[in-house]
């Protein structure tokens, strides 16, 4: 084995401009479409510029002045929309999606026709949102098929106005992400559990212990890194929840703005050429997401237990060498 | 003892499957309901439709289409290549170059390998709106604005497909493959593209499905960057028919619309759904 280990040592000082080569092209399209449109984005934060009708004002440089009227205007109110949506979407997901993850990988009571109920509850996953949203707002308008199969089975007396109440609008939208990402997460969640030693679970059975205590004393704690990746990488998707709010109440967010979110507010600037105020939008979300990013990128790099994915390569090198 | 055990722990265990079939059944209804009432009104015409809701399939579907590839204010047709288009190039680029990323990090050694790493797993999960507005106002710049070109080209730097390539190699590419073909004499890139390629081309599947399901139904950038009818991608035409005054509107056209953008992922889906959900699962970090 060693005089191999000696040869690939030779062999990756030669090398290793290809490595730079092998790693160029996408880091050169980073830095064009990506890095120095977010600094041209931050730099133009502190900007006072915007169209108005054919005009163009601006840029002229005022500090902090977008980011004092965003959060004594409007953007509270979006991010706690935001928020809001994201929660009565995520909990049942979560919920459910353990559930599931549970039961699927339950060796003691085995379910049947898995493939089939995986197959379907993945499916919402990949459907277009902006189409799913059409749909859902064709099927619940005041006399689309929903009140139409209400009103013939006898459950109301007349149609309900669901995209004109608070709450009807809220949990359309909770709905419709809880469908989307539910067998997403369900699955995500199965492999993590199908991880776990089952040797423990035997030992515990031995034991006497209950599924109940089964699932919260070995199932939650080992799966715990993928479920804080889960909870992380949903809010990062919830931050970026766009397209259902947007095609459901057509980019008003009605009624009163309910469901308007920090990303219509961005695309509303946008739209209207107001380069400073999207800006300024951009980097709150920036930072916000920058925080999460970090937490997924410490849960990523660490292993279950506690090394680095660096420090567990080394390992198996020396493992493979032995 | 044991015997008395099982039977009581049969029975419960009974009980307790049934309500999960009762639960996975709700669940399913959910997820197949909204789609069945979307195919049933897609073959009904907008008079039968405005009449109430039936469970019977009707006999409108070819008219609906014929309607809806008719319309001049809405390019389906037109819009369904766009989508094509931008979607099959979205996955062969950024397929290719992040497996070519991946394998640059996973093959070689120098110098800022371990920078290069973490600096994509921290932006791995960065939302592209962040940027959005700088993005807008560069591809206005440099002329790519309002071309299919600026939707499909910056996804040659996609982290995500590139950490499930770097998975993907960790576990299944020998270097020892790498070396016996240097040996027999072939260069870098001839090895990349004839030994690795092939050797992963389970995960370059399964990732071309994702990130080309993904931009068939990215809405957000599209929006921004296209203004030309013809250049509308699906998605736009979606929104588009949203904003357009709905009292006026064939609801057929609408539900066959509707219909048309996502059949296609659906009947994917539907033919390569094993594979898909097992890709789902090794997208899950880790095992």
């Amino acid at each position: 084995m060693t005089p191999r280990a000696l040869k690939s040592k030779k062999h990756s000082i030669s090398y290793a401009k290809w490595g730079y080569r092998f790693i160029a092209p996408f880091f050169l399209v980073f830095a064009v479409f990506q890095l120095i449109p977010l600094l041209s984005t931050i730099y133009y934060s502190f900007f006072e510029f915007y169209r108005s009708g054919l005009k163009e004002i601006g840029p002229n440089f005022i500090g902090l002045e977008n980011y004092r009227q965003l959060f004594t205007t409007d953007l509270p109110k979006y991010m706690g929309n935001t928020v809001l949506l994201w929660i009565i979407g995520f909990v049942p997901q979560i919920v459910i999606s353990l559930l599931l993850a549970a039961w699927f990988t339950d060796m003691r009571i085995r379910m049947r026709a898995q493939g089939f109920f995986k197959t379907v509850i993945y499916l919402p996953n990949l459907i277009m949102a902006s189409a799913f949203a059409m749909l859902f707002f064709a099927l619940f308008s005041d006399n689309g098929p929903i009140n139409s199969l209400m009103l013939s089975f006898g459950w109301i007396s007349q149609p309900i106005r669901y995209l004109s109440n608070v709450w009807t609008v809220r949990s359309m939208v909770g709905l419709m992400n809880f469908l989307m990402w539910f067998g997403n997460t369900t699955i995500l969640l199965m492999a993590a559990v199908m991880g776990v030693d089952t040797g423990l679970y035997e030992a515990a059975e031995i034991d006497g212990c209950t599924s109940h205590q089964m699932f919260w004393k070995i199932t939650m704690p080992l799966i715990r890194p993928i479920l804080i990746y889960v909870i992380i990488t949903s809010m990062i998707g919830g931050l970026q929840m766009f397209d259902v709010p947007q095609i459901l109440t057509n980019g008003k967010g009605s009624p009163d703005r309910v469901a308007t979110t920090i990303i219509m507010y961005l695309n509303n600037h946008m739209f209207s050429k107001n380069y400073g105020m999207a800006g300024a939008v951009s980097v709150v979300l920036f930072v916000i997401s920058a925080v999460l990013c970090l937490v997924v990128f410490s849960v990523l790099t660490r292993e279950d237990d506690g090394l680095t994915r660096a420090q567990r390569k080394e390992l198996k090198k020396k493992g493979g060498k032995a | 003892m044991k015997t008395h055990h099982n039977t009581r722990g049969g029975k419960a265990a009974g009980i307790r499957l049934f309500f999960r079939y009762i639960l996975m059944a709700i669940l399913c209804f959910l997820c197949l309901f909204f789609f069945y009432i979307l195919i049933i009104n897609a073959t009904h015409s907008h008079f039968e439709i405005q009449r109430g809701f039936s469970f019977m399939p009707g006999s409108s579907f070819l008219m609906n289409l014929k309607n809806v590839l008719n319309d001049a204010n809405i390019p389906v047709l037109s819009g369904i290549r766009n989508s094509l288009v931008v979607s099959g190039m979205t996955a062969l680029l950024s397929v290719y170059f992040s497996a070519l990323t991946a394998y640059g990090i996973y093959a070689y050694n120098f110098k800022f390998k371990k920078a290069a790493f973490s600096i994509i797993m921290l932006i791995m999960m960065m939302p592209t709106q962040v940027s959005a507005m700088g993005f807008v106002r560069l591809i206005t710049v440099i002329g790519l604005k309002d071309t299919l070109v600026a939707l499909f080209l910056p996804s040659i730097a996609a982290p995500v497909v590139f950490f499930f390539m770097k998975q993907y190699m960790e576990s299944n590419l020998p270097m020892e493959i790498v070396e016996a073909a240097r040996i027999d004499g072939c260069g870098e890139f001839y090895t990349f593209n004839r030994i690795v390629l092939p050797i992963i081309k389970p995960a370059l599947a399964v990732q071309a499905i994702f990130t080309f399901v993904g931009a068939w139904n990215n809405y957000f950038l599209p929006a921004l960057v296209i203004d030309s009818a013809n250049k509308k991608t699906v998605p736009i035409l979606i929104a588009q028919l949203r904003s357009a005054d709905f009292l006026k509107f064939d609801m057929g056209k609408v539900y066959m619309l509707v219909t048309l953008a996502i059949l296609p992922v659906v009947i994917a889906y539907l033919l390569l759904s094993k594979f898909i959900v097992r890709g789902v699962a090794l997208g899950g970090v880790k095992q």
